[in-house]
């Protein structure tokens, strides 16, 4: 079993890389459970959105002992690692983050943002380069299912731009 | 078979909706119940159905038990100011005997409260939150294939019982995304109300049967019949007669006591040796599942009795399993709604322990296995 905290604000489309990351690994033949939490401000405040993927049937379907952690601001890294055990996966988007508390192991600070508005020409596309990362740091689902899981939902028109970003966030890390 | 997809509670709800025959929906969005509506407001039109936004909740409540009398299958969804707000439209559905579906996403309250977190504080009043006397089935579904399945048979006990049905959901359920695989069609069992045999002038529109349960004809059908929340008579129309009355009330209570065999539904689990027992439903009967595979891995002999049908409740299964346990645990994302009932069920044949939550958080597997360790 792995589980996964996807977490930002409200906005950066977490919950869609949640589901993203679900479905990746449904494609897979797994089985994943996909919760989210966020205030009631449809832009802005911290949201977090959960994924755990397991072979086995999965009971509880929040986030017990991340293995993975996904900051997307610094609001939302000191209100969700606190968690996080010290050797559990920590991507930080660099754009953002600036303080990370100094007991963890395993972190990697991407510029995500900054890679989407630079490379892509629009932060939109930063939560699909944060997938990238975890396609590269994980091995729960594969790069394949992945991609397919992103382009059966970006809209039309869309699917190169996104392509490149998975391609992106695969790379960066 | 259907390929796997990812899926919502709530939409699973709504593709319920869909395949139990339900082909109107009005009502009102609130979070955390707006993906109910929001999934028919698309699907609806697609098999030929009607979806209206209403000015409020209330309006929603009416204008489906009007489309029901109209002999449309009908839903309406909604979260606790919602479901508050429609209380006294439910009491004359049960009233006037109008099948429909009311479907209730639990959120923390009471009043606005949190709109975006769990709760099941809504337990009490879909029993109790119309005011009179009448008998209510309300079910609560424990996962989204769940949600799906429960939802067409919500519709077919409405159906069946001629009463309206409270789907209690609670946003860990309606919100959580897993695995789905659409049921064939063909494999669901879709009840329809019985309609008259008797023409015209010869039918008397509230005349049970055995069952209890009258026929419905659908207005336009070419049955005149009257429709009211007042007391009446087999005619339709009101009665003041106090045997009229007593007659008429007790029905609204023994067409669901009397079939209470084939209204319910529950899950035992590991129950066979158990010495402690959860009772635990919805969205908290996930981390039950959890807690109760952990403690059989310590050794501890715990099992879980799910009501799947919360009410009425699952009285005689429920007593069976308070005779072989030491302690039951009544485990419920409220200040403790359901552990009184099971209290009153159980009649002091095992301990029973509340174990109540608040505060917008999930009860964890943890704590519910500290529970049961301190319930041996």
């Amino acid at each position: 079993m792995m589980q996964f905290r996807l977490s930002g604000s409200g906005g950066q489309g977490l919950i869609l890389a949640g589901i993203i990351l679900a479905e990746a690994a449904i494609e897979d033949g797994k089985e994943a459970v996909q919760s989210q939490s966020y205030g009631p401000e449809a832009r802005g405040g911290s949201s977090k959105s959960e994924v755990i993927i397991s072979e086995k049937p999965i009971h509880y379907p929040k986030v017990v002992n991340p293995d993975f952690l996904l900051a997307m601001t610094q609001e939302a890294l000191n209100k969700y690692a606190t968690d996080l055990p010290d050797e559990a996966i920590l991507v930080t988007d660099s754009t953002f983050v600036g303080e990370i508390p100094a007991r963890f192991k395993n972190v990697y600070q991407v510029p995500i943002t900054k890679l989407a508005k630079e490379k892509l020409g629009r932060d939109l596309f930063a939560n699909i380069i944060a997938l990238g990362t975890v396609a590269k740091l994980t091995d729960v689902v594969s790069i394949e299912a992945m991609e397919k899981a992103v382009l059966a939902r970006v809209p039309k028109g869309t699917e190169e731009v996104n392509r490149q970003a998975l391609k992106l966030g695969f790379e960066s890390v | 078979m259907a390929k796997a997809v990812l899926m919502q509670g709530n939409h699973a709800c709504a593709e319920g909706a869909i395949a139990a025959g339900a082909r109107f929906f009005a009502g009102y969005p609130i979070t955390p119940s707006t993906e109910v509506a929001e999934l028919l407001a698309k699907r609806l039109p697609q098999v030929g159905g009607s979806f209206i936004q209403m000015e409020d909740e209330i309006a929603g409540m009416a204008a489906i038990i009007g489309a029901s009398l109209a002999g449309t299958k009908s839903l309406t969804a909604t979260s606790g100011p919602g479901f508050s707000l429609k209380q006294e439209l439910i009491g004359y559905a049960s009233m006037a005997e109008v099948p429909c579906v009311i479907v209730n996403v639990q959120r923390t309250g009471p009043s606005t409260g949190q709109p975006t977190s769990p709760a099941q504080g809504d337990v009490m009043q879909a029993r109790w939150g119309s005011h009179g006397d009448r008998g209510v089935i309300a079910l609560s579904p424990s996962s989204v294939p769940e949600c799906f399945t429960l939802t067409v048979e919500a519709f077919n006990l409405a159906e069946k019982y001629r009463t309206p049905v409270v789907l209690l959901l609670d946003e860990i359920i309606g919100h959580m995304r897993e695995k789905f695989v659409m049921p064939d069609p063909a494999s669901l069992t879709i009840v329809n109300r019985k309609k008259p045999a008797l023409p015209p002038g010869e039918f008397l529109p509230y005349k049970p049967e055995a069952d209890g349960v009258a026929p419905m004809p659908g207005y336009g059908e070419g049955y005149r019949f009257h429709t009211t929340g007042l007391v009446h008579d087999y005619t339709g129309f009101p009665s003041g007669s106090n045997a009229v009355t007593h007659e008429l009330i007790e029905r609204l209570h023994t067409k669901i006591t009397n079939n209470i065999d084939d209204i319910v539904k529950y899950e035992a689990l590991e129950l066979d040796d158990a010495e402690v027992a959860v009772v635990a439903f919805g969205g908290t009967a996930r981390s039950a599942y959890a807690a109760i595979e952990s403690a059989r891995a310590e050794g501890i002999k715990a099992g879980l009795f799910r009501p799947i049908t919360i009410w009425p409740v699952p009285e005689k299964q429920l007593f069976t399993v308070a005779e072989k346990v030491k302690t039951i645990i009544v485990a419920e994302m409220n200040y403790g709604q359901y552990v009184g009932e099971v209290r009153r069920v159980v009649c002091g044949k095992a301990n029973v322990v509340s174990l109540a939550k608040w505060n917008n958080d999930p009860i964890t597997p943890n704590e519910l296995l500290n529970a049961i360790k301190a319930g041996r």
